[in-house]
């Protein structure tokens, strides 16, 4: 990893537990992530990764550790404070999360006529700049129904851009999209890092995409982390799991240990 | 036994948790209605507008239409007692308490609640199954200036001014009958005997009732609609249950208000 001064880091999260009752679902999780770069949380189903993602923006409390945003803790701001913290992040969701009673125009416009006093023409203006930008200008009056599933994660970016955020965060970006436009959509994600210096948070299962994009990755298994790196530098890793997963191969059922599988059937400790 | 007791136990600890979310939910609702504006966080007034629109004049039609066949009802009922006793003059005291005091805030409530109540609970249960609560808590909105202050005011005023216009087309209800040759009351001494037998005191009961009506209406169906888990068939079930619950709680909230005013 480059050597980086305090200034470089804009996201540090120190021994994050996250439990769901008395489950431990994410277990001593410690990274940093650069300012301008594009950071890969990569693992399987169930690995709590989508929990670490809701972690990092807010929409959960950890049960211990801290995320510090820009030097600042996260986890321990009243709820002023952390809108405000708000306002400079911005969030692609899986299902884009737009809302289906506004127009794909009025929802990118939302941040805007809500957090500032610009005048609505402005506004206008605004929401044009970013539909463009994600490749939708002239579908601002469409319905969100209306578009495809690709055009509707196109459209969460643009929302997430309204407010010209400094981190951008992505809950499976290219799940559920064909190839071609899941492509599209890593490209947009790169062009978006390039032209902003915008650093991104990307949370994924797909091997394809994590090539295109990472700069660095943190693989996730059963709530800990098994590999924070570059991609090379994992790729090198001698870890069952870390190799499996690169080599797209099912878990060998020889390799289950029978204590623990017995263990999982009984509920007996 | 253990099981009853078990049953029992968790069944109060569910409503003990409910009651609290409620309470929390009213709270915030308060807060975001008279503090925050205060402090120049201003309320969505266009929203508010549009949530009148649906709730009130939307459903004017429909509770019109019942009322006035529920007027119309009443009187027959009553025609068919008092005319033993040619007394169907009487069809008017009866029509008029029975509207004003009792069935035109039920029939609108119970109508509404059908109507917006389950609308209510699917879209905010919709919203949250699609992550749009989520993406407002990212995007720094609040949900409840948001999605609920709006619809709490809209349902403040819509459901006292549809009962009361549906007062009055009950009451025309019963007129059209008693006055009709089927019972054949002078429409004249009909009138007398409505404006005579009425006070004001029978139209505030009414109007008080409906008050609480609406609160009850669109607090349950927010809670309900934030109760939704597990995609479009958790939607459907809260949707129900918004209902179930909405009725149950205006009904026993009758029973308290005329009870509070039969003693008044």
């Amino acid at each position: 990893m480059a050597a980086s001064n305090d200034n470089d880091i804009i996201i540090e999260v120190r021994d994050l537990v996250v439990k769901y009752g008395d489950r431990t679902v994410l277990d001593g999780i410690n990274f940093q992530v650069r300012r301008g770069e594009i950071f890969v949380i990569l693992g399987g189903s169930g690995c709590g990764k989508s929990t670490l993602l809701r972690n990092l923006v807010g929409l959960m409390r950890p049960y211990s550790g801290r995320i510090l945003i820009n030097g600042q803790d996260f986890t321990a701001m009243n709820d002023e404070e952390r809108t405000d913290a708000r306002k400079r992040m911005g969030m692609c969701f899986q299902g884009s999360a737009l809302f289906g009673s506004m127009s794909v125009g009025d929802n990118v416009a939302l941040p805007l006529r809500e957090h500032t006093r610009l005048e609505e023409s402005t506004i206008e203006i605004m929401t044009k700049i970013k539909l463009e930008l994600v490749g939708l200008g002239g579908f601002g009056d469409f319905l969100p129904a209306e578009l495809s599933g690709g055009m509707k994660k196109r459209a969460g970016l643009a929302r997430a851009m309204a407010m010209d955020p400094e981190i951008i965060f992505y809950d499976e970006p290219s799940a559920g999209l064909d190839p071609i436009v899941a492509a599209g959509l890593d490209g947009l994600i790169r062009k978006m890092q390039h032209t902003f210096n915008l650093t991104s948070v990307v949370v994924t299962h797909e091997m394809e995409s994590v090539k295109q994009i990472a700069d660095t990755v943190c693989m996730l298994e059963r709530g800990r982390i098994v590999g924070l790196g570059a991609l090379e530098e994992l790729r090198a890793l001698d870890y069952p799991y870390v190799q499996q997963f690169f080599a797209r191969r099912a878990q060998d059922e020889s390799q289950i240990d029978s204590a623990e599988y017995l263990r999982s059937l009984t509920g007996l400790e | 036994m253990t099981s009853v007791v078990g049953y029992s136990g968790r069944a109060a600890l569910d409503a003990l948790h409910a009651g609290g979310m409620v309470c929390v939910l009213i709270v915030d609702t308060l807060n975001w209605l008279f503090v925050q504006p205060l402090r120049g966080k201003g309320l969505r007034l266009r929203s508010t507008v549009e949530h009148f629109v649906e709730f009130g004049v939307r459903s004017m039609p429909i509770v019109g239409l019942i009322c006035f066949l529920v007027g119309v009802i009443i009187a027959m009922q009553s025609a068919y007692t008092l005319e033993k006793w040619g007394a169907t003059k009487f069809i008017a005291n009866l029509v008029g308490i029975s509207a004003l005091r009792e069935l035109a805030p039920l029939m609108t409530a119970v109508l509404i609640t059908g109507r917006c109540g389950s609308a209510i609970t699917a879209e905010i249960g919709t919203m949250k199954v699609a992550e749009e609560i989520d993406a407002l808590h990212v995007m720094g909105l609040n949900p409840t200036k948001f999605l609920i202050v709006p619809k709490f005011l809209a349902m403040l005023v819509a459901v006292p001014c549809v009962t009361v216009l549906a007062m009055f087309i009950m009451i025309l209800g019963g007129f059209l009958l008693s006055c009709s040759p089927l019972v054949g009351v002078d429409p004249v001494i009909y009138y007398e005997q409505t404006v005579n037998s009425l006070v004001a005191k029978d139209m505030v009961t009414g109007v008080v009732k409906s008050i609480f009506f609406g609160i009850t209406i669109c607090w349950v169906g927010i809670y309900r609609g934030f109760q939704v888990e597990g995609g479009a068939e958790g939607v459907g079930r809260k949707t129900t249950s918004s209902v179930v619950t909405s009725i149950f709680l205006i009904i026993l909230l009758d029973l308290v208000w005329t009870t509070l005013f039969y003693f008044a």
